[in-house]
């Protein structure tokens, strides 16, 4: 696979998350990218700024700005993996949120997890959930939109049952299009821009 | 990559347009986003958008304000209305004046995921209804009244006038004048136009079988009626009934007519059901009526019951400007059927079309240009191709400025209205020929 040989990509688990949970995205993050995946273990980010009380949830954007400013001199993408509930102000939830094109993306494991609701704990399938959200974010981070393909990992879920549904992998048109992505920011970071 | 549909935001909260636009742009749409009601009136140039989602609460111009201003813009428009909990029921208000739907802040993303789609699948039936009611409308108007003449532009604007109307409809002119072509109009502007246009010419079918074919028959009912059979009257049931040539209609049968004019129930042939219909009807006729009611030959009565609304229908050669129209029309069509590169009429066998008589009107011409296209060399029509002559008649009891008149306007017709040419033939110069022009109030027939 010709994809982000030039990029790199560092997961920021965020306290309170499953470390043991978080470190499961590094190999399959690897394969799929085809890139250095690096896990951050120093970090502790304080998220009371992104607190709603009145809705007791954390703005999912405002954590993007904080890992933003936190990251601005690392080369490659940033993918917070967080384990409490995210919301966009005009949303009641969601799984994660990422800059389209950009460098940050964040993942939620709460509502990933089969505990939300009122089911026994499944780490297996947690894990296998956030892979495909992780996935999911970074695609966009790389350029990708929303696919019609219900398998494919880049298929927009607003529900976990969606989230069961798809893939951890890109469908042939998504992979074509990350491919072509990858190339034009290799070549921009090479030329400079 | 296209995105496929187009959405926009119209809401004073950046944080709300920022977070929508960023979710849409993410599903592949087109998003646009306006913090005001005067932005989103501007972006409405850069639309038609698929869906917008207006906040229902704004300073300056109000949702329910800019709702009623985009509907007025484009009324198809599927509007989304944004409203906290709150304003619900400026939402409900919004809802009744055409809104697709609102959501309340901050809105469920599955509900809102399902909510775009549905309205998507909404606008796309709209539009592709939209467009087979074009394509309908085109294939029940077919063929066109041509003209120009104060008296046709009058025959179309009484047609468009009636045609709202449940007003039954006589149609009067002489045949070839283009009566059914008038009834189709009328039913093409009229709220009945997606139903059946069905048409009877009451002349072309014996009286036995009118009965049968206006009325349907049972199984049976005859010795021929294998089957059962709807009747016109039923086919045209929401549409338009058009009863050609009515005044050939036997006395009989104007019974059962009135009767059923009069209830729109009737029963088929060897059958007890009553059928209840809902038509209009259009009629026409080229028979004196008045006459036929003097001699008892047409029900009084009925005769009344149809004649509602009369649109007369001149003759052609009481409207000669429109004939070099009508012709070119016919020209352009069958050149186009018959693949002949022929574009004009030579400017003789114009004004001989121009001053036939045509007894046959439209029809007749209609039918003089095909034949003629059949002979024509390219690139024109000539005289010597139509099949029709103009005998010049020695005028008789003519004054002298009577033939002088007709003389000039022929020459004049001849060179096509070339004044140097036309005054060179004539022997006169060309002031003398300008002021005779005038003298006569001589006009040009133009071409189009």
């Amino acid at each position: 696979m010709p994809l982000a040989n030039s990029s790199k990509i560092l997961i920021v688990p965020i306290h309170p998350v499953d470390f043991e949970l978080v470190s499961t995205l590094v190999s399959p993050l690897s394969k799929i990218f085809n890139c250095e995946v690096l896990l951050d273990n120093t970090n502790h980010i304080n998220l009371l700024s992104t607190y709603d009380s009145s809705r007791a949830q954390f703005n999912s954007t405002k954590i993007i700005s904080i890992l933003f400013e936190k990251f601005k001199n690392f080369n490659g993408k940033i993918l917070g993996v967080i384990s409490v509930d995210l919301f966009i102000p005009v949303l009641t939830y969601v799984f994660g949120e990422a800059q389209l094109k950009g460098k940050i993306a964040v993942v939620s494991t709460f509502r990933l997890s089969e505990i939300t609701y009122g089911l026994p704990e499944n780490k297996k399938l947690t894990a296998e959930r956030l892979l495909k959200e992780a996935v999911h974010e970074l695609g966009h981070n790389f350029g990708l939109l929303h696919c019609e393909n219900y398998l494919c990992v880049m298929h927009s879920s607003t529900s976990v049952e969606e989230v069961d549904i798809k893939t951890s992998s890109f469908c042939d048109k998504c992979y074509e299009e990350l491919s072509r992505q990858i190339f034009s920011e290799f070549n921009d970071h090479h030329n400079g821009k | 990559m296209t995105p496929k549909f187009s959405i926009l935001i119209v809401d004073d909260e950046f944080i709300v347009r920022d977070s929508l636009s960023k979710w849409f742009t993410q599903d592949g749409y087109k998003v646009g986003v306006a913090e005001n009601a005067a932005q989103a009136l501007k972006l409405m140039n850069e639309g038609p958008w698929d869906i917008i989602f207006i906040d229902i609460k704004m300073p300056g111009m109000d949702g329910l304000e800019l709702q009623k201003r985009i509907k007025e813009i484009d009324p198809n428009a599927i509007i989304i209305i944004i409203t906290a909990f709150a304003s619900v029921d400026s939402a409900v208000q919004a809802l009744k004046e055409g809104a697709y739907d609102y959501i309340t802040k901050p809105v469920d993303p599955d509900y809102l995921s399902h909510l775009v789609k549905n309205a998507l699948k909404q606008k796309k039936l709209t539009d592709e209804n939209i467009k087979l009611r074009e394509h309908v409308s085109e294939l029940i108007m077919g063929e066109e009244l041509i003209g120009e003449s104060p008296q046709i532009k009058k025959v179309i604007e009484l047609a468009k006038t009636v045609a709202p109307t449940n007003t039954t409809v006589m149609i009067r002119g002489e045949s070839g004048t283009g009566k059914e072509l008038v009834a189709r109009l009328i039913h093409a502007h009229s709220p009945r136009r997606y139903f059946p246009f069905i048409s009877v010419n009451c002349g072309a079918v014996p009286d036995t079988l009118l009965e049968s074919e206006l009325f349907g028959h049972e199984k049976g009912a005859f010795t021929d009626a294998l089957y059962r059979r709807k009747g016109k009257f039923e086919l045209a049931d929401g549409g338009t009934i058009f009863l050609d040539e009515v005044g050939t209609i036997s006395l009989k049968m104007q019974i059962q007519l009135l009767r059923v004019l009069e209830t729109k129930q009737f029963t088929r042939i060897g059958g007890n059901e009553i059928i209840t219909s809902d038509f209009r009807v259009i009629c026409a006729t080229n028979s004196d009526l008045e006459q036929a009611v003097k001699e008892g030959k047409f029900r009084e009565d009925l005769y009344y019951r149809l004649n509602v609304f009369t649109i007369f229908i001149p003759p052609l050669r009481e409207r000669r400007t429109d004939i070099p129209l009508i012709a070119n029309y016919y020209l352009k069509k069958y050149a186009a059927m018959m693949h002949k590169p022929i574009s004009e009429i030579s400017p003789e066998a114009m004004d001989i079309l121009i001053k036939y008589d045509w007894p046959g009107n439209v029809r007749e011409l209609k039918n003089a240009i095909e034949r003629a296209m059949v002979l024509a060399k390219p690139p024109m029509i000539r005289a010597q191709d139509l099949p029709i002559q103009i005998t010049e008649e020695e005028p008789e009891n003519e004054t002298l400025e009577a033939v002088e008149k007709a003389h000039i306007l022929k020459i004049l017709n001849k060179t096509n209205w070339n004044i140097t040419q036309s005054a060179k033939i004539l022997g006169i110069d060309r002031v003398t020929l300008y002021n005779k022009i005038e003298k006569y109030n001589l006009k040009r027939n133009r071409v189009a």
